[in-house]
């Protein structure tokens, strides 16, 4: 992952026999190409190929069908809730990673901060939405006593189990994950850069907009798709959550895997896959285009 | 994050393989065990009983999905034939699966040891997948109504119950009507048994209330028009209702089958159970046998105590109606006790065709989230 701006691999090595040209030092990434075509690659090309594929031929009924209504809206409803879990994460995450970075580098608050991330980042699925049911849920004790005292916070319906409840709920492992993947970068930063932008006479703004922004954007924002692309496929946290209505694409295709009243559809299933995969394709591209914008001024 | 859950996941369906495929070699054929397990029709043409039960035993294993054990008395029934069988140890897959997970699981894992061996499904799924299934007729056979089989023992109901609304009278008043739902004292309360664009107990929750508001078995719209109400004034609860929702108070009213509803009671004293009789529908699930089971000796012997009278008075303890009732309460062997404590109706049953199951749920899947979002 390249999402914190570091190159992947630095370098290959020199073949060990000089003067060959044909090298063997590609060997050392087959386990990882094999991993690829395994784990990536095949079930793409399986999902795929299952969206197009119907009893004895091909068929396109399976895209028409993401024209439904409710696939609309669930498409929108994904797009909506990982954008905003994606920004506000980032937001809230980038602040915390800035505090952790200017304190103290072996202090307490950076140790318990980021281990505490760590693990946090990856608490997302069903003990994260048992969480929030056990503690603010609708026969919690902190509702229960609230509501006694005439503070109704489900007055207008019980968020919880919609998208407003779903936004909240994914900020608990966005923000940790925000604060893992961005640190490194803010870490680069050297503080005699701000002392040289100091004794050039730059102010604070000049210091941000010149120098850490842009030299932080490319990572802030390869951290923001990341977080996009975490919010888009999460499925455990909302299956937990919510059972009417499938507002996200990742519950409709739950539902037509799994609907025993007969809306069985497979390859349907597939197609929303393809597009969940092809909204993702479209957020990268327009990342590559905006960190070769924000990095040109690196060079 | 999800790809981390999948990789673990894989991880331990790779560990499991290859336990299973070590302890797969395991069992020889007692002296006089069915040797026709896999296709045979029935126990007497398997040898008798006495013969499918040697072979069953020798299997050593049964693999039952999607069975919670507080559904119908399960647990009660799994215990049972534990019990029974001691050398046949019981594996419950995904117990809170749907019908389809079921039909899936048998696609996906075919012959493989993990497969389930019987199924227990909802009728659309039953009907949609006649070649999965081993055509079986057990020993009771006579006394299941044509109606309620495939002729040639493909599937088989095996319990029912009506449509009801079940709700915890210390939390609410007495409801008397569906349409009592809609007022205020039922602010944040309803809740179904699932998505009715997934669950068949939740159609049929909305296809009875379609039917008390004036809808028909040919129109759901009214029942999707009722909850559209109930969403509007704050009385829905969007959330699956289970025991663990009622006993923690999150669903004090529930439309579910009513053998479902009526075993809240034990974590719920003051649970009612009610049945508008204007609205009765009655379902029935049904059973099946895997044609790759991977057990057939098991499996049908499984079918063998489900339809047996210990088997049918079991499901009546947990409030089902079990298909052999009418035949049992005439020979006198029905569990009188447990079959007074059904949950009462009074009116005329009514029955969805599978062509009116399936005009409501596409009428549901287009219209459904729109309805309470």
């Amino acid at each position: 992952m390249t999402a914190a701006g570091n190159p992947a691999v630095t370098g290959v090595g020199r073949p060990m026999m000089g003067g060959r040209r044909l090298s063997l030092t590609w060997l050392g990434a087959v386990p990882f190409l094999g991993y690829v075509a395994i784990f990536l690659f095949l079930p793409a090309v399986i999902i795929v190929a299952g969206a197009f594929a119907s009893e004895g031929g091909l068929t396109l009924s399976n895209f028409a069908n993401l024209s439904r209504p409710y696939i609309v809206s669930a498409i929108v409803g994904s797009v909506i809730l990982s954008a905003v879990t994606a920004v506000a994460g980032a937001v809230l995450g980038a602040l915390l990673t800035y505090a952790i970075a200017t304190g103290n580098p072996r202090g307490t608050f950076r140790r318990v901060v980021t281990s505490a991330c760590g693990v946090l980042a990856q608490f997302g699925g069903v003990t994260l939405a048992f969480a929030f049911i056990a503690a603010i849920g609708p026969a919690s004790a902190v509702y229960v006593y609230l509501s006694q005292h005439h503070i109704d916070y489900y007055a207008s319906g019980y968020w919880l189990y919609d998208l407003r409840g779903l936004e909240v709920v994914y900020l608990y492992f966005q923000i940790p994950l925000m604060v893992l993947v961005f640190l490194p970068a803010v870490d680069g930063i050297k503080p005699q850069w701000r002392e040289a932008t100091d004794s050039l006479g730059g102010s604070t703004w000049t210091y941000w907009r010149y120098v850490a922004g842009p030299l932080l954007a490319p990572a802030f924002l390869g951290s923001m798709l990341l977080l996009f692309a975490n919010a888009l496929s999460a499925y455990a946290t909302a299956a937990a959550l919510i059972n009417q209505g499938g507002p996200i694409l990742p519950l409709q295709i739950s539902n037509a895997i799994t609907s025993e009243v007969g809306l069985h559809e497979p390859g349907f299933a597939k197609a929303q896959a393809v597009v969940l995969i092809l909204i993702v394709a479209i957020v990268s591209v327009l990342y590559a285009v905006l960190q070769r914008r924000t990095a040109r001024w690196l060079q | 994050m999800n790809w981390r859950y999948q990789i673990c996941g894989l991880g331990v369906a790779v560990a499991t393989m290859l336990v299973l495929a070590a302890c797969g070699s395991s069992g020889g054929g007692g002296a006089g065990a069915c040797t026709t397990a896999k296709t045979a029709t029935s126990a007497s043409a398997c040898g008798g009983m006495d013969s499918l039960v040697a072979a069953a035993n020798a299997e050593g294993k049964l693999n039952v999905i999607a069975l919670p054990r507080d559904w119908a008395n399960y647990g009660a029934v799994l215990d049972a034939f534990a019990a029974k069988y001691p050398s046949i140890k019981i594996t419950s897959d995904n117990p809170t699966g749907s019908s389809q997970d079921e039909v899936n699981a048998v696609q996906q894992l075919g012959t493989s040891s993990r497969a389930p061996d019987v199924l227990d499904i909802g009728m659309s799924v039953a009907l949609a997948n006649l070649s999965l299934f081993a055509p079986y007729k057990v020993a009771t056979w006579g006394d299941i109504l044509d109606a309620q089989k495939e002729p040639t023992g493909l599937w088989f109901q095996d319990y029912g119950g009506y449509m009801s609304i079940g709700y915890d009278s210390s939390k609410v008043p007495a409801v008397s009507a569906v349409s009592d739902l809609l007022g205020p004292a039922f602010k944040g309360k309803v809740a179904l048994n699932g998505d009715p664009t997934k669950a068949n107990a939740a159609l049929n929750g909305v296809m009875m209330a379609s039917l008390a508001n004036g809808g028909t078995v040919d129109d759901i719209s009214k029942g999707v028009d009722f909850f559209h109400q109930l969403k509007l004034k704050g009385n829905f609860v969007p959330v699956q209702a289970t025991t663990a929702t009622v006993k923690n108070g999150t669903t004090p009213v529930v439309l579910d089958w009513d053998y479902l509803s009526a075993t809240h009671g034990t974590d719920v004293p003051t649970w009612k159970v009610f049945v508008p009789s204007n609205a009765i529908l009655l379902d029935f699930y049904a059973q099946a046998v895997s044609k790759t089971a991977p057990h057939p000796a098991a499996a049908r012997l499984w079918e063998e105590f489900l339809y047996s009278d210990a088997g049918q008075n079991l499901w009546l303890k947990g409030l089902a109606r079990p298909v052999r009732m009418s035949a049992m309460t005439k020979s006198g062997t029905v569990d009188a006790a447990a079959a007074a404590a059904l949950p009462p109706a009074n009116g005329t049953p009514i029955r969805l065709t599978p062509d009116q199951a399936t005009a409501a749920k596409a009428y549901l899947a287009s219209h459904w989230a729109a309805a309470i979002s």
